[in-house]
């Protein structure tokens, strides 16, 4: 009795080990080592040696510090925007959508079918200064010659709202969805009106889902480089770009380290909050959608 | 059977308890540490500067290799005739086959990507590469990642390479490289917006194009364009020189006349017209004109433009030594050089060339006629001794920390 | 007089809206819906057209007609398709290990209650929430640290990293709905763990856990972040076209994802129906 009674407590144990063992070694070991490599000094020639040199964080602040402003910047104003487009989206299909539902949900995940890549390249494709949108209107007359989308930070912001809009708008249809249609229908019977149902029910019922759609959305947003590099220009880049230099152009291993953790810490911050106010599996489980 | 009774009051003190809560973090911390430990002692990357090669080593090095009939080839883009008829002739008369890739964007990103492996002594699934003189080549030469040459298996080169590419500056007799062709980096434009050509750098400040000039990503590029339009030249400069050329480039860029850098794809964006002008190279111009029909010109400024080599060799962890050595050689073959320079349109390391292009000119027809005999007598093609007198090289760096020094001062305007 | 006392017994009628305006927001999330989804499926369409583009030249860029050739010459870049090869392997050998481990940890965490449980929470939870930079870049460092050869093996060690929480959640999800008396009835009749494991739980729970590796998969194919880190010398398709943004898109990459895309909706839609038959039958 014993003996199987062990094996039953031990089997979650045994269950978790291989993923866990594989995150572990893959997930949590490089956190470690790039603390540690944010901390060396040296260069490719001579060699890094592990010498404390917390002088690294503050020099990449220094150095670097529009770029992560802009980043964060850049991320709030995307996430605002995937806020102000989906959520519309989220509430027509939750409560209008009806038995098109599922109809509606995959027509908003159908661009994810083409790779990340492919559909900001399309962006610039159809973006282009004397393409197939602005071409024709600047030939119009509707704009001048020296008008361009792209290269500026509103086709950066609007490329991260792109490529992030599903991930607000799942998760606030996912707390919509779960409203019970009863208490709507109270709603209604205690003389409230449209709005008043709205913002005083369905708004603050809604709430879990947009702060689980921010925590997907804000985070990516903030350290995306792809889009600045392939929608922006010389004003634009994130601090995602700078730190995709440092490790694969200028190889300054510490400085790129260093610049990680910074933007991790900045964002961690946002992310144990939420944690805290929701529980983890609370939005692990809306996550999962 | 539910896995845990969970009414059993021991187990739940147990797991309740305080006990085990900072057993987990100990184990935690532990795994942290030995980590950090683990990563400590191999310490990042080995640096090492190599000494220069002596006649045994290279003697040594290529006493043990032999043909295997493969070669991976890794070039820029731009390069070769996407058809690759110097290669299938290559692998006609040799029975060697080629792999060629176009997977080298710009210096700074290809040493980045191959060094860690270089470093621990890895393939990079490579045998032959193309790179420019310049800060990644000294520092693959310093780090002893590349392959000293041995000059017996090449014979092609001693008789026809042209005497200025056996004494370049940057590899003294060609112990590590020799090369594939040479660049003149000037100013394109597109005179569909660009009413006066330009005839100086200032051309590329000037607000009237603002938002329309692209400069390239590469710190040597820009850093020594500033340098031209302050009147310093590039391979005399000094680290003061440095910082007053990057004032130029901030100022250019922070008056919003800079649209984008670019690593070297600034011709799409010009034939498109993102941009009316900017930082070029001289044979991609040609190349994207006959094959796209469009009318991009090049200039060289007033104040003189630099003058670049990119040059063959082979890494260290090469598997197929021998064969790449082979292709090296192959490529200065008076006729294959020709029918290269015809497409590629930069500066064959061959002179002899020259008269083989005029001859095919002389047998072509038509448009093919024209092209050729353009691509012949072009100076951006074959330079005369005059027109050599007015380009510049890159700056030679004495030691990495010079070199760090260049590449974060200018860098830093790039990626902000 | 008697006074009649209007008791409101139901919405004022005098609040509610005239119908044209109530027609007219009510239509107003919907237009709005429409316009997101045409805006949502605009690259994808230039993306599709120019698959058919008789261009010329080496850039695709401007209209010159309509063609099947890209079609019927979609391999002809070597490279190119060597990196797609390379994405489709990555991408099933990652479906099938995170699919493996995730479905494992899925059963531990939906079904057991113990101590490492939060931990393991914690961890998926961060690794689900970590910037893609952060996790490529910290793999990079321990790789170049530890002067691992990068390549095809570490990015699909990579991928299975980052897709295994993915996969748990799933699974998790799936198996917190079971009804855990099939299993203890097949217990009864004499099954053993592993029998009733194979036979009776896996079955249950397969949806979830094919959902899981479907999202796997993509989740892998379409990866750039953290490939671009870890991928050493081999191109994945996403970093090919990446590198070609250079010199100019060929018209195949329009073919291929045009492709995938096309495999990927009748994929769903087949699941669709699938469910819809699955649903009928009862």
């Amino acid at each position: 009795m014993k003996s199987s009674r062990l094996r039953a407590a031990l089997t979650p144990y045994a269950l978790i080990f291989p993923g866990g063992l594989w995150l572990a070694i893959f997930f949590v070991v490089p956190m470690v080592v790039m603390l540690s490599l944010s901390l060396q000094t040296g260069n490719i020639t001579d060699g890094y040696q592990l010498t404390w040199h917390w002088q690294t964080y503050l020099d990449g602040l220094t150095t670097y510090h529009d770029q992560i402003i802009r980043s964060l910047v850049y991320g709030l104003a995307a996430t605002i925007v995937t806020i102000v487009i989906g959520f519309p989206m989220a509430y027509y299909i939750a409560f209008r959508g009806g038995r098109r539902k599922s109809m509606y949900l995959f027509l908003l995940l159908l661009p994810f079918l083409v790779s990340f890549v492919l559909r900001t390249i399309s962006w610039q494709f159809f973006l282009a200064d004397d393409g197939i949108l602005l071409g024709p209107l600047k030939g119009a007359g509707l704009l001048p010659e020296d008008f361009h989308l792209l290269a500026t930070s509103a086709a950066v912001i609007g490329g991260l709202a792109y490529n992030f809009l599903p991930f607000m708008v799942l998760p606030i249809y996912v707390a919509l969805e779960r409203i019970d249609p009863r208490v709507l229908e109270a709603a209604t019977d205690l003389y409230a009106g449209r709005v008043q149902t709205f913002l005083r029910v369905v708004l603050p019922l809604s709430l879990p889902g947009v702060f689980a759609g921010v925590l997907m959305t804000f985070v990516p947003a903030s350290s995306d480089y792809v889009n600045a590099s392939i929608l922006g220009g010389a004003g634009n880049t994130m601090i995602g770009n700078v730190i995709q230099n440092q490790y694969l152009v200028t190889q300054d291993y510490p400085v790129a380290a260093a610049l990680s953790f910074t933007l991790m810490a900045l964002l961690l911050v946002g992310i144990f909050a939420y944690a805290r106010a929701l529980g983890t599996e609370d939005v692990l489980e809306v996550a999962a959608r | 059977m539910s896995a845990i009774p969970p009414r059993d009051p021991a187990l739940l003190r147990g797991l309740t308890g305080r006990r085990m809560a900072p057993g987990r973090r100990d184990l935690f911390r532990m795994a942290g540490l030995s980590a950090a430990g683990l990563a400590l002692a191999a310490c990042g990357v080995q640096g090492k500067k190599a000494a220069p090669p002596q006649q045994s080593d290279v003697e040594k090095y290529w006493s043990d290799k032999k043909q295997n009939g493969h070669v991976d080839f890794a070039n820029w883009p731009l390069y070769m005739d996407p058809k690759r008829p110097e290669l299938k002739l290559f692998t006609e008369k040799t029975g060697i086959s080629v792999t060629y890739k176009e997977v080298i964007q710009d210096n700074a990103s290809w040493f980045a990507k191959i060094q860690p492996q270089l470093a621990a002594g890895q393939s990079i699934e490579y045998d032959l590469m193309v790179v420019t003189n310049g800060i990644q080549f000294t520092q693959l030469v310093q780090l002893g990642y590349l392959v000293p040459l041995d000059h017996s298996k090449l014979p092609n080169f001693a008789a026809n390479a042209g005497e200025a590419y056996k004494r370049e500056p940057f590899d003294p007799g060609n112990v590590y490289s020799i090369p594939w062709a040479s660049g003149i980096t000037g100013i394109a434009y597109n005179p569909k917006y660009v009413d006066e050509p330009p005839t100086s750098y200032a051309a590329l400040w000037d607000p009237k194009y603002k938002g329309k000039v692209g400069m390239m990503s590469d710190a040597q590029e820009i850093g020594n364009f500033a340098m031209m339009l302050l009147g310093i030249e590039p391979e005399k400069s000094t680290p003061a020189d440095w910082e007053k050329a990057a004032e130029k480039l901030r100022e250019q860029r922070d008056a919003g006349i800079v649209r984008k850098y670019y690593d070297q794809n600034f011709i799409d964006p010009l034939g498109k017209g993102d941009i009316w002008i900017c930082q070029a190279w001289s044979g991609d111009i040609f190349q994207k004109n006959v094959s796209d029909g469009t009318d991009l010109k090049f200039v060289i400024p007033e104040e003189g433009a630099t003058i670049w080599t990119d040059n063959m060799m082979i890494p260290k962890t090469a598997a197929n030594p021998v064969d790449a050595i082979t292709l090296m050689d192959f490529f200065y073959d008076p006729e294959v050089a020709a029918t290269l320079a015809e497409y590629i349109n930069y500066i064959p390391p061959v002179p002899s060339a020259q008269e083989i292009i005029k001859r095919h000119a002389a047998e072509a027809k038509g448009e093919d006629k024209e092209l050729l005999e353009e691509v012949a007598t072009s100076p951006l093609v074959f330079p005369s001794e005059a027109d050599y007198a007015k380009l510049h090289t890159y700056r030679p760096f004495k030691d990495a920390a010079e070199q760090k020094q260049y590449e974060q001062i200018f860098q830093s305007i790039t990626t902000a | 007089m008697s006074t009649v006392v209007e008791t409101p017994d139901k919405a004022p009628e005098a609040q509610r809206p005239p119908r044209r305006a109530a027609f007219f927001r009510g239509r107003l999330l919907q237009i709005w819906t429409w316009l997101v989804i045409v805006w949502l499926c605009l690259p994808i369409a230039v993306m599709i057209l120019f698959g058919f583009n008789d261009t010329q030249g080496r850039y695709n860029q401007s209209w010159q007609g309509f063609t099947l050739r890209w079609y019927r010459e979609l391999f002809a870049i070597d490279d190119l398709t060597e990196a797609l090869l390379n994405s489709l392997l990555i991408a099933l050998l990652t479906m099938l290990i995170a699919g493996a481990l995730g479905t494992l940890i899925g059963l531990a965490l939906g079904r057991y209650r113990f101590r490492g449980s939060g931990l393991m929470n914690l961890v998926m939870f961060a690794a689900i929430s970590c910037a893609e930079i952060i996790m490529g870049a910290s793999l990079l460092s321990m790789f170049v640290t530890l002067a691992v050869q990068l390549g095809f093996w570490t990015i699909v060690v990579s991928h299975v990293m980052f897709s295994v929480s993915f996969v748990a959640v799933t699974v998790r999800a799936r198996v917190m709905t079971l009804d855990r008396s099939l299993e203890e009835a097949a217990r009864d009749l004499g099954a053993s763990t592993w029998q009733t494991f194979r036979l009776v739980t896996l079955p249950m729970i397969f949806p979830g856990v094919l959902a899981g590796s479907l999202l796997a998969f993509a989740l892998s194919i379409d990866d750039f972040v953290i490939t671009n880190f870890t991928s050493g010398s081999t191109v994945t398709f996403p970093l090919w076209i990446w590198g070609a943004t250079r010199v100019g898109i060929p018209p195949q990459v329009n073919v291929m994802g045009t492709l995938i895309f096309a495999a990927g909706v009748l994929l769903a839609v087949a699941n669709a129906f699938g469910g819809r038959r699955r649903a009928q039958r009862g």
